[in-house]
């Protein structure tokens, strides 16, 4: 087997830029590696996922909140029927502290008198949608580098579905909405995309966050909600070394007053989507890093958010998450600087930035030591084999073994990015559990040697090759190839 | 998010291993310790979604709180009533596990209780709770883990933390190493398969080749327990009686091995409950009777250690005094804590009671907070440990150095 004169580019395309490689994928990266991801970048619109079946995060919202309100209804009636038929039966009120009403189990047993399966949820139908589009276009993207990008981007912007039905509605859409048209595109365009977004104002508490002196400040003795303010500087932009006060965190708080989501019962604005409520709005000038925003209503709010994408620390605060995601959990200075540079230089230009990455012969060179994330893994299994489930249920289960489920980081700053993190004794043990199950899934597999050469090529250690050709069957010789360095590094 | 403590600590520690002994800043002798000679577990349980301390430990001689609680209070006495605990307040039916424990003096409630937050978002009320830090915000480590770095490096790695599910709660979460278990979700890998695998790693990569073996070791450890096969399947969700109590099972085998981890967490969820939140019975008996089910299996699976063993159970804040619309209740701030263990000095609610009148309720709808949590969490952690007020107030649980241990929850 040939796979030109860089057999190591190849896997250095695929594995470090990619999200592993699929039957045939090595010679056809073989002849031009650098070129075979730079060309996934320039495929237009190549990031975007749009599908009849998936909801804008408006539409998806509003089906939530008519899901809430049937509910409730529901809940109202069968609790006046409760107390109705107490009252009949001359029950006293303590009576009913012992038999709280319980909601009624309906259409539990279909007509052939067998148990129906539960039908889903709102949210769940919704989140399931989303979560099979994401795993069917990573699965079948060409290098997956774009994919990757969007990863990226998604996790550095990290919302939680843990936190709400809300934001299990709306994930999916966000991502689809406020970070996917953006990966190649301009860092202050997602920036002002994703903190205007419904699920990040949600996520973060902005649409509770009131100006001390606004009119419904002053009304309702709500106060500021700093969390959205204090995670864009800390996290999405300058970083936590990134030179801003508690008092920055206070005036860009201020600032984004307003910054809210209509309500189902909203007479403005779409139920769903953004709304700035002016009246929530703190009135007047605001400071924020040295700078006066003497803007009005919510320019205020896009002016500062301008400003702060453009900062010279924005720019090290993400080269710095760049190179480690795609390099090395400690990324080396040098590259971290190039690449601030070109995000200064290019006033952010997120094409310029990723073609700048893939574009450093250290990115090349540098042994690769990082592990795949849970997601990772079992989408590069999914392509090595060409098994992808028909619904999304499997995958989302082993992401929920490994610890990294869906949409659902623990906090703010998303999920961990460092072998320290991802490669602990349980989570090595979960590995194992999750590629014997992988193993067992993956059907009309050829010879396991062949999977092996065509995620490897001529890379594969003789060790990793010995072990491959002395298992017992080929399900395990299949378990151990994706538990081989090879496969687990990239 | 950076530890703001990183240079400090990892200075210290390196003092630590320089000097080679315990006599360091932070920790006393355990010769000087009351429990001195005992091997001491702790175990602490994060209860998700806010628990109906009204309910689940109710103040049924409060004259405000049959009408507050409404169809859902506990009655007195009757076919439902609360268990008696000492006379004003009564415990949930479904508990009778720790109402023995009560009896025994091995239980203790701590009412009206609430950590330093003040909003009402689960999500960073647990924050708050389990990162030990005033405010939300820090996601990086725990205040259980920082405990456990705090102590001297040979301590740090006897005592080793456990971790139940499939990603250990925030409590236990950070630079000191922890194990982690939990139920099996999906069926495991062949023994044969884990030694070609280990084998090769042996040969090609030596950093997944020691946390893969440190992996199946844990895993053979909890086998030695008992704990595999069937026992290890999981049995449901941690928001079900049966998921609660394998969980539970699960952490007290490794707790009671010699060479197992000594202090776990645990996160039972589901505790949220706008709507039926149901009396005597219902939505929230059934959480009880798995929360009760999991003190048992962890009295039982504990064994001779359970006499050393002090169990926590904390919920991120209460829920409002009155109950809703819809047979529910919201997001509160007064919450109620569960103490059990062989260590606890129990037969006690622990509460300075603020009252339900309206003028009482913080906020006008909420139980009153009282007590800090931390003060029982810094209580506990220096008994059973002897960890001093100073690091406690400042490694354990930043700025908090005017909140005090509670003294005296544990027997002497």
């Amino acid at each position: 087997m040939s796979f030109g004169p860089d057999s190591r580019g190849v896997l250095v395309a695929l594995k470090r830029f990619g999200l592993g490689p699929k039957p045939g994928d090595l010679s056809a990266a073989a002849a031009d590696p650098r070129g075979f991801i730079l060309a996934e970048t320039q495929q237009a619109g190549v990031a975007l996922l749009e599908k009849p079946q998936l909801a804008k995060s408006s539409a998806a919202l509003q089906a939530l909140f008519a899901d809430q309100q049937n509910k409730r209804a529901e809940r109202e009636r069968t609790l006046a029927q409760g107390m109705a038929s107490a009252a009949q039966a001359g029950l006293a009120g303590s009576v009913m502290a012992a038999a709280p009403p319980q909601m009624p189990v309906t259409a539990a047993i279909g007509p052939d008198g067998k148990p129906k399966p539960q039908e889903p949820t709102v949210e769940q139908r919704l989140f399931r949608a989303e979560a099979m589009a994401r795993y069917e276009k990573q699965a079948a993207a060409s290098a997956g580098f774009v994919e990757r990008l969007v990863a990226f981007w998604s996790n550095h912007f990290a919302v939680s579905v843990a936190k709400d039905q809300f934001v299990r509605v709306a994930a999916g859409p966000y991502e689809r909405e406020a970070i996917r048209p953006y990966v190649l595109g301009k860092f202050a365009d997602m920036l002002k995309a994703v903190e205007s977004h419904p699920a990040m104002l949600f996520y973060l508490d902005n649409q509770r966050s009131s100006g001390p002196n606004s009119a419904a400040g002053r009304f309702a003795g709500k106060g500021l909600n700093e969390n959205l303010a204090r995670e864009i500087l800390e996290l999405h932009t300058l970083g936590a070394e990134g030179g801003y006060s508690q008092d920055d965190v206070t005036a860009l708080a201020r600032i984004l007053t307003g910054w809210s989501i209509a309500q189902a019962e909203s007479e403005v604005g779409t139920p769903g989507a953004f709304l700035f409520k002016s009246n929530w709005h703190e009135p007047g000038a605001q400071i924020l890093l040295g700078e006066t925003y003497a803007q009005t209503g919510v320019r205020q709010g896009e002016a500062a958010l301008a400003d702060i994408a453009r900062h010279p620390s924005t720019a090290t605060h993400i080269a710095t998450k760049l190179v480690r995601h795609f390099i090395a959990d400690d990324p080396p200075p040098g590259m971290i600087a190039k690449l601030a540079k070109v995000f200064r230089d290019t006033d952010g230009d997120l094409h310029a930035v990723t073609v700048a990455l893939a574009g450093d012969d250290e990115a090349w060179r540098l042994p690769m030591t990082k592990i795949r994330t849970p997601n990772e893994f079992l989408i590069a299994a999914m392509r090595a084999t060409g098994n992808l489930p028909a619904e999304p249920g499997p995958i989302l289960n082993m992401s929920n073994a490994l610890g990294m489920p869906l949409w659902q980081p623990p906090g703010p700053n998303g999920f961990a990015d460092t072998q320290a993190a991802w490669a602990t004794p349980e989570s090595m043990k979960l590995r194992l559990d999750v590629a014997a199950q992988l193993a067992q899934r993956a059907k009309d597999v050829e010879h396991p040697l062949g999977v092996l050469d065509s995620i490897a090529g001529p890379e594969a250690s003789t060790e990793t090759r010995e072990t491959v050709s002395r298992a017992e069957s080929r399900q395990q010789a299949l378990a151990i190839i994706f538990m081989s360095p090879e496969f687990q590094r990239r | 998010m950076a530890l703001p403590v990183k240079t400090a600590t990892l200075s210290r520690r390196a003092l630590l291993a320089a000097a080679g002994s315990s006599c360091a800043l932070g920790f006393l002798p355990k010769t000087a310790s009351a429990r001195s000679g005992s091997d001491p577990r702790f175990v602490v349980i994060i209860l998700r979604g806010a628990l109906d301390g009204l309910s689940a430990v109710a103040p049924v001689g409060d004259p405000d709180y049959a009408a507050l609680h409404g169809a859902i209070a506990l009655p007195p006495a009757g076919e439902h009533a609360a268990l008696p605990l000492d006379g004003f307040f009564g415990l949930h039916p479904s508990m009778p596990v720790f109402a023995r424990l009560y009896k025994e003096n091995r239980a203790s409630v701590i009412h009206a209780v609430a950590t330093s937050y003040r909003e009402r978002s689960h999500f960073d009320g647990q924050d708050v709770l389990e990162s030990g830090y005033p405010g939300p915000g820090h996601t990086e480590s725990g205040w259980l883990n920082r405990a456990i770095f705090a102590l001297p490096g040979s301590e740090t790695s006897r005592l080793r933390g456990l971790g139940v599910g499939a990603t250990a709660p925030l409590v236990i979460r950070g630079r000191a190493p922890v194990l982690g278990w939990a139920p099996q979700i999906l069926p495991a890998a062949s023994d044969d398969l884990a030694m070609r695998v280990l084998d090769l790693y042996q040969h090609r990569d030596a950093a997944l080749a020691a946390a893969l073996r440190i992996g199946l070791e844990t895993d053979e450890m909890a086998a030695r327990g008992g704990l595999s096969g069937d026992m290890a399947k999981a049995r449901g969700g941690m928001d079900q009686p049966n998921g609660m109590r394998q969980a539970a099972r699960g952490a007290a085998r490794l707790l009671a091995t010699d060479d197992g981890p000594r202090v776990a967490a645990l996160a039972f969820d589901g505790w949220d409950m706008h709507a039926n939140e149901g009396g005597a019975t219902g939505q929230l008996a059934t959480r009880l009777s798995g929360l009760d089910g999991a003190f048992e299996e962890l009295e039982m699976g504990l064994g001779e250690h359970w006499r050393d063993t002090a169990v926590l159970a904390v919920t991120e804040f209460g829920r409002t005094a009155r109950i809703n619309g819809t047979g529910g209740s919201d997001h509160g701030t007064g919450a109620a804590a569960f103490l059990v263990g062989g260590a606890v000095k129990g037969g006690r609610v622990i509460a300075d009671w603020p009252g339900l009148k309206p003028n009482q309720l913080y906020q006008g709808r909420d139980l009153a907070p009282t007590a800090d949590l931390r003060a029982v969490m810094k209580g506990l952690l220096a008994d059973l440990f002897r960890l001093f007020p100073s690091t406690l107030g400042d490694k354990v649980f930043p700025d908090s150095a005017a909140v005090q241990p509670m003294p005296g929850l544990l027997a002497g």
